[in-house]
């Protein structure tokens, strides 16, 4: 048997700054954003004042299948979330993060620290100064991209009007790559170069190497890495700086979605209805990573 | 001995400091801030002629104030949801610039506050009252109450470049009596080379732009208005609104007579100011704030040649007789004015700061950086035509947006609905029916009108 140090009520004395303060900034703010979701408040109008209670109908009103799709709502802004999610985290970061990773392994020299510095740089620039620099690079008529494709004879398109989507995907995987990059690369470093040697010596593909050395060792990482930056990107708000959620609310991410909602039109209710729900999906993320990082070490290969 | 006279020189000392320090305290001036004013004449108003003549009024009258005029730089739509936050946690400038149509919900909301409940009998004893026209009071007005002072009024018109229309052979002045004029031309200058003759404001992204000088322009020319103030409803559905958006369809979509783009980028509204300014543009529809702001030379996008070039025609109905009330030619109002932060520190000076401000002097100060038709009538206009012109012609056909607090959302649907149409998502008709379900939604069934019959 063997007694704690500290009797229970001076641990209770001692851990209670932190139970105040995530009472305080996490709780709190949690039960009264589920609370002003079930009420009209808004911020200006007769509302603001005396908001009614409204139960559920401001998450009715969200999930109207009538509706749901149509540009400018939920189930719409949903969808866009999730293409921008898949293509730009889990396709763009991680595979272009992967890739880079893989080429640059057990490499060093010039050309390696040019590029990972330039992927850190990207990822730790302030959000307006890369918006003004994507503006610039996106423009139809004076941009350096489409200076680069009409060169090339390749046309002139109006990237955020008409690809907008596809814009901001590529903005994010170019502004985030950096984080899978040294994850991976790390991850790398840290398999025996034994493995591969050896596996060079009785004649193995590249393709085998991958896909019995390399992946089955990563996976863990990888498994951290996706869920990770899914979260993130999930709730990224730097592509408004670029599009504004437009034209025509087609790149409207949720965040933006809700931002618009109860801060630009002021229904704060309806807006807070909108967050419990973002903030229900990102549970649920986080609670896939969370169990992922515990069955870690039974991911690890045995032998 | 010594230590005697040490000992008074301290106390004399220390009566001395006491002494200095009540009478700092006394002239210690307060600051009042001044906020939601953009760059140009306006601010330059308030920095170069307020300042300088309310310190010294307000010193002589013993409450010495320190007056700083904070510059907006954003659009007047960014502004409202800053002051929207602030008033909402009780903060903000002690004077605050504000958009005439924003007061009915903000007074709902209880954000503002009138202003002799702010600051008391001194403003029911200002003598500038008697000064200010009727129409002019009620601009920051709601329900009979007084809630700041406008600095004036303004109405919209299609500003047009005399020069291009020469090039494409159209006689100058030109007064367009129909839709059809007005896209006529559009054709005639497109085929002479001009690459988006016409500027009609949509989408959303311009915010309460789109509605005022685009969609109410059109919609006014076809008849109607937003709402009735008649019956008190609003309407959702008429042949009026799908006219107006048939309008913008035809003018970006089939006849490309305007730029789709501008209508859609985030800072579209700078993109077509630019392009008239350059001359690829050549009508554009815009307030007379377009003429004294925007294209003014030094204006952000200053034409030095304007007084040459730039010429206004009223906005014609759809067909003549055929506008809003009967009307050949229609144009809507609006205002701005600065209104008292009712969470201000100091009322009695920001009250008097205010005062200071709308005196005659001061007025008389900004009409010299600016000539326009100012709040009280001892200050004219001086020395420009085209905005005397504007007063005496076009603002007799005027109107105003229904003063009602949830005019701000139906107007949203408003822009959308555009936007809509104008980047090929819906048909007129489906646009229309969007419309009508997000604003029944708003302000509930009872309080719409369909007039399409089915």
């Amino acid at each position: 048997m063997q007694r704690s140090i500290l009797s229970r009520r001076i641990s209770v004395l001692f851990a209670s700054p932190a139970f105040i303060f995530i009472a305080l900034f996490l709780i709190y703010p949690f039960v009264s954003i589920i609370f002003i979701s079930m009420t009209n408040r808004t911020l200006v109008g007769a509302t603001a004042q005396n908001p009614d209670f409204v139960g559920l109908d401001n998450y009715i009103r969200l999930f109207e299948p009538s509706r749901w799709m149509n540009r400018g709502e939920m189930g719409f802004s949903l969808y866009i979330t999730v293409q921008f999610v898949i293509g730009s985290a889990l396709i763009g970061q991680a595979g272009l993060g992967l890739l880079i990773a893989t080429l640059f392994q057990r490499r060093k020299g010039f050309i390696r620290e040019l590029v990972f510095s330039l992927a850190v740089a990207v990822w730790i620039a302030p959000d307006v100064v890369v918006a003004f620099a994507w503006f610039a690079f996106l423009d139809p008529f004076d941009g350096t991209l489409n200076a680069i494709l009409g060169a090339l004879g390749l046309g002139q398109p109006d990237w955020l009007l008409k690809y907008p989507l596809l814009s901001i995907i590529f903005f994010n995987t170019w502004r985030g790559t950096a984080f899978s990059m040294l994850l991976f690369s790390s991850a790398l470093s840290s398999i025996p170069p034994s493995y591969m040697e050896t596996a060079d010596v009785v004649g193995a593909s590249t393709l085998q190497k991958l896909r019995d050395i390399l992946l089955p060792l990563l996976r863990p990482y990888i498994a951290t890495d996706l869920i990770l930056i899914t979260l993130w990107t999930f709730n990224t708000f730097t592509p408004f700086l670029l599009t504004g959620g437009g034209p025509a609310y087609r790149t409207e991410l949720l965040s933006i979605y809700t931002y618009r909602t109860g801060l630009q039109f002021f229904e704060i209710g309806k807006g807070s209805a909108i967050a419990v729900i973002v903030m229900l999906i990102n549970l649920v993320l986080a609670s896939v990573y969370l169990i992922s990082l515990r069955s870690r070490p039974l991911e690890q290969p045995s032998d | 001995m010594l230590h005697k006279s040490l000992r008074i020189l301290g106390l004399g000392l220390l009566a001395l400091v006491l002494a200095s320090g009540v009478l700092v305290s006394a002239q210690e001036p307060v600051e009042i801030t001044i906020t939601g004013t953009a760059s140009g004449a306006g601010f330059d108003w308030l920095a170069t002629v307020v300042k300088p003549l309310c310190e010294a009024q307000l010193s002589d009258a013993g409450m010495p104030v320190t007056i700083s005029p904070v510059e907006w730089v954003g659009s007047g739509d960014d502004f409202r949801q800053q002051v929207v936050l602030d008033l909402g946690v009780g903060q903000g400038g002690d004077i605050l610039n504000l958009d005439g149509f924003w007061i009915p919900e903000f007074v709902e909301a209880g954000l503002v506050k009138p202003l002799r409940e702010v600051a008391g009998d001194a403003v029911m004893e200002w003598d500038g009252w008697d000064q200010i026209p009727e129409g002019l009071k009620t601009i920051l007005g709601f329900q009979g109450e007084i809630y700041g002072i406008a600095s004036g009024t303004d109405a919209r018109v299609i500003w047009y470049r005399a020069d291009l229309f020469e090039q494409a052979g159209i006689d100058v002045p030109w007064t367009p009596t129909s839709w059809e004029d007005v896209l006529e031309a559009a054709r005639t200058l497109k085929a002479a080379g001009v690459e988006w003759p016409l500027q009609l404001n949509a989408g959303t992204s311009m915010g309460e732009a789109t509605t005022m000088q685009g969609y109410l322009m059109a919609l006014l020319g076809a008849g109607q208005h937003i709402y009735d103030f008649e019956t008190g409803k609003w309407i959702v559905r008429s042949q009026a609104i799908l006219d107006t958006l048939n309008l913008y369809n035809d003018i970006y979509n089939i006849e490309e007579l305007g730029s789709q783009r501008f209508q859609l980028a985030q800072n579209g509204r700078d993109l077509s100011f630019e392009s008239f300014s350059q001359g690829n543009t050549a009508m554009l529809v815009e307030g007379d704030y377009f003429w004294r702001s925007i294209v003014v030379p030094g204006g952000n996008f200053g034409m030095d040649n304007r007084d040459e070039v730039v010429r206004f025609a009223p906005m014609p109905a759809e067909e003549p007789g055929m506008g809003y009330n009967g009307q050949d030619f229609v144009t809507i109002s609006g205002g701005t004015g600065y209104s008292l932060n009712p969470n201000t520190a100091h009322p009695a000076e920001a009250w008097g700061v205010l005062a200071c401000m709308f005196s005659q002097e001061s007025l008389e100060g900004f009409n010299e950086l600016q000539p326009r038709i100012r709040a009280r009538v001892d200050v004219p206009v001086t020395g420009d035509t085209t905005m005397s012109a504007i007063a005496t012609e076009i603002l007799p056909l005027t109107t105003i947006r229904p003063p009602l607090p949830e005019y701000n959302r139906v107007s949203a649907e408003a822009q959308l609905m555009t936007e809509r149409v104008v980047s090929g998502e819906m048909t007129p008709e489906a646009a229309m029916d969007a419309y009508a379900t997000a604003v029944i939604d708003i302000v509930g069934e009872e309080n719409t009108v369909d007039m399409m019959g089915s």
